[in-house]
């Protein structure tokens, strides 16, 4: 049944709709929608370093994105320069360097757009694989660091004092979002992909009134975008990860409506 | 836990630096099973900072802490939770650790706001806020609990009340309160040790020892070493949250 390119890429944007919420609702919290950025144009370097060595791409760009978030995390103690500079430093050289290394690559032929905006067609069975897999292993871990992560988003200090030890917790969330983008990029394409974390969250804070509803309604904005997406993309040979973040914030605007009423209730 | 006098935490000539500027220096001091420590003094004196290094949160620090427990409860100075983050009232109960929903109810009406527990917290007052923050760190049962200024904004009576809870918490769980508080009267009458900090400690001791102290008249005026008097005043009744009266 994985035949057909467009059930394999459904089966995929599933898989990733169901880790990209959790983590998604994370990011906004935390207020990393950057950092993602930053950690997804470093993707690009990962897939050329994949290329050059021949070895496995979502684990070269698991480990390219691992290493740019370390080396945020020195570059933050040793300068002043403020967290955004920073981020888009990074996020900006890493593409460049990548965008660079490929034109070196001459005798591999890349498809940039694909590497970009994401490409249903290139979804294979063991992409597929590699999703599920990683998506479960993903959400196992978050499951695991759930309440040291949680409490620490509320409050740093108050995880810390009651013994939580929120900068692990903070350490292996980081390691969680290079994951995600390692095994979403081929769907969603390396631009976008910080999109179908934060635009289906954003949606299901509108509908929301606690963490465990926002999780929920997150994941299931990540779904119906994925569907829509897809079929649309199908539909009007758009590429797909720009057709399903689209759907997202189609499905978000819809959302406003929600939070108008609740709002005018309240005053 | 230290065998000979059921110490929970135990600063010794702790000490922080930001900036080159120190915040607090030399600070020595212990909180025992039971007993309540009350820290006092002047706006940027460092209690909170003391309070922090206290529960670990400073990494940095000079001197050492050596803690005997890893039950505690605080309650932070300052809290600002997030539009982005939908938080109930009962989501925050159980944030650091998995209480049972009896338990929740049980602290949530020790402080008087069981019947906020579906509210959402970015809808709540300051003092309502603050009740909710105390019995979230009462409902845990911990062992240390430490209070930065845990009734700011809290009307009056309230005050009142949730000072005599305190006190009620550190007999009946036996459980050492590091208290941080301005209001000097209310709180020495409830306090076993005092502590006044200016950046170091300027004198400790019991309540009386420390208004007799010349350095603490200096630092809060004559008045406040007189105003020190013990509060005595007895209500024959007591109002519910709601409005409704409880006798005695």
């Amino acid at each position: 049944m994985f035949d057909d390119f467009f059930i394999r890429a459904l089966v995929a944007g599933i898989g990733i709709a169901f880790v990209t919420g959790p983590l998604g609702c994370f990011v906004v919290w935390r207020r990393l929608s950057y950092f993602g950025d930053t950690l997804a144009h470093s993707a690009l370097l990962g897939v050329t370093i994949a290329y050059t060595l021949e070895f496995n791409i979502a684990v070269s760009i698991f480990i390219t994105s691992s290493i740019i978030a370390l080396i945020l995390v020195k570059l933050e103690k040793k300068t002043n320069l403020p967290g955004d500079a920073l981020l888009g430093l990074l996020a900006h050289s890493s593409l460049a360097v990548g965008l660079v290394a490929i034109g070196f690559l001459t005798f591999i032929r890349f498809d940039i757009m694909g590497l970009l905006f994401g490409d249903i067609l290139a979804v294979t069975t063991d992409d597929l694989l590699t999703i599920w897999i990683g998506g479960a292993l993903i959400l196992l871990v978050l499951r695991f660091i759930w309440k040291p992560l949680f409490a620490s988003t509320v409050n740093y200090e108050l995880a810390e004092a009651e013994g939580l030890n929120p900068d692990r917790a903070k350490a292996i969330f980081t390691i969680l979002i290079a994951a995600i983008i390692a095994i979403s990029i081929k769907m969603v394409g390396l631009l976008l992909i910080t999109g179908m974390l934060i635009i289906p969250t954003a949606m299901a804070r509108n509908l929301s009134d606690n963490p465990q509803k926002m999780v929920i309604f997150s994941i299931i904005g990540g779904l119906l975008s994925v569907f829509i997406g897809l079929f649309s993309s199908l539909e009007f040979n758009t590429p797909s990860g720009p057709s399903i973040v689209a759907a997202a914030l189609v499905l978000f605007i819809f959302s406003l409506f929600k939070i108008k009423q609740t709002i005018q209730l309240k005053n | 836990m230290s065998l000979e006098k059921n110490i929970l935490v135990k600063l010794n000539n702790v000490g922080i630096q930001q900036n080159d500027k120190w915040l607090v220096k030399g600070v020595s001091l212990e909180v025992e099973k039971g007993k309540i420590v009350t820290l006092i003094g002047p706006n940027g004196s460092g209690k909170s900072t003391t309070a922090k290094i206290a529960l670990g949160i400073y990494k940095n620090i000079e001197g050492n802490v050596e803690k005997f427990t890893n039950n505690v409860g605080y309650v932070p100075q300052k809290i600002s939770i997030d539009w982005t983050l939908p938080l109930r009232v009962k989501d925050f109960m159980v944030l650091t650790d998995n209480i049972k929903d009896e338990l929740i109810d049980v602290a949530l009406s020790l402080t008087g706001v069981t019947h906020l527990k579906e509210k959402n917290l970015g809808n709540l007052s300051g003092g309502e806020f603050q009740r909710v923050l105390l019995a979230r760190a009462i409902s845990k049962k911990p062992e240390l609990l430490v209070l930065d200024e845990p009734v700011q904004g809290v009307d009056f009576t309230g005050e009142i009340a949730l000072y005599e809870l305190i006190k009620k918490i550190s007999e009946k769980l036996n459980c050492g309160i590091l208290l941080i508080s301005h209001d000097l009267h209310t709180v020495m009458t409830a306090t076993d040790h005092v502590v006044c900090l200016n950046g170091h400690v300027c004198c400790s001791g019991s309540p009386k020892d420390v208004a007799r102290n010349n350095e603490y008249k200096a630092l809060f005026g004559e008045q406040a070493s007189q105003t020190l008097s013990v509060y005595e005043h007895k209500h024959d009744h007591e109002h519910s949250n709601d409005g409704e009266i409880k006798k005695n």
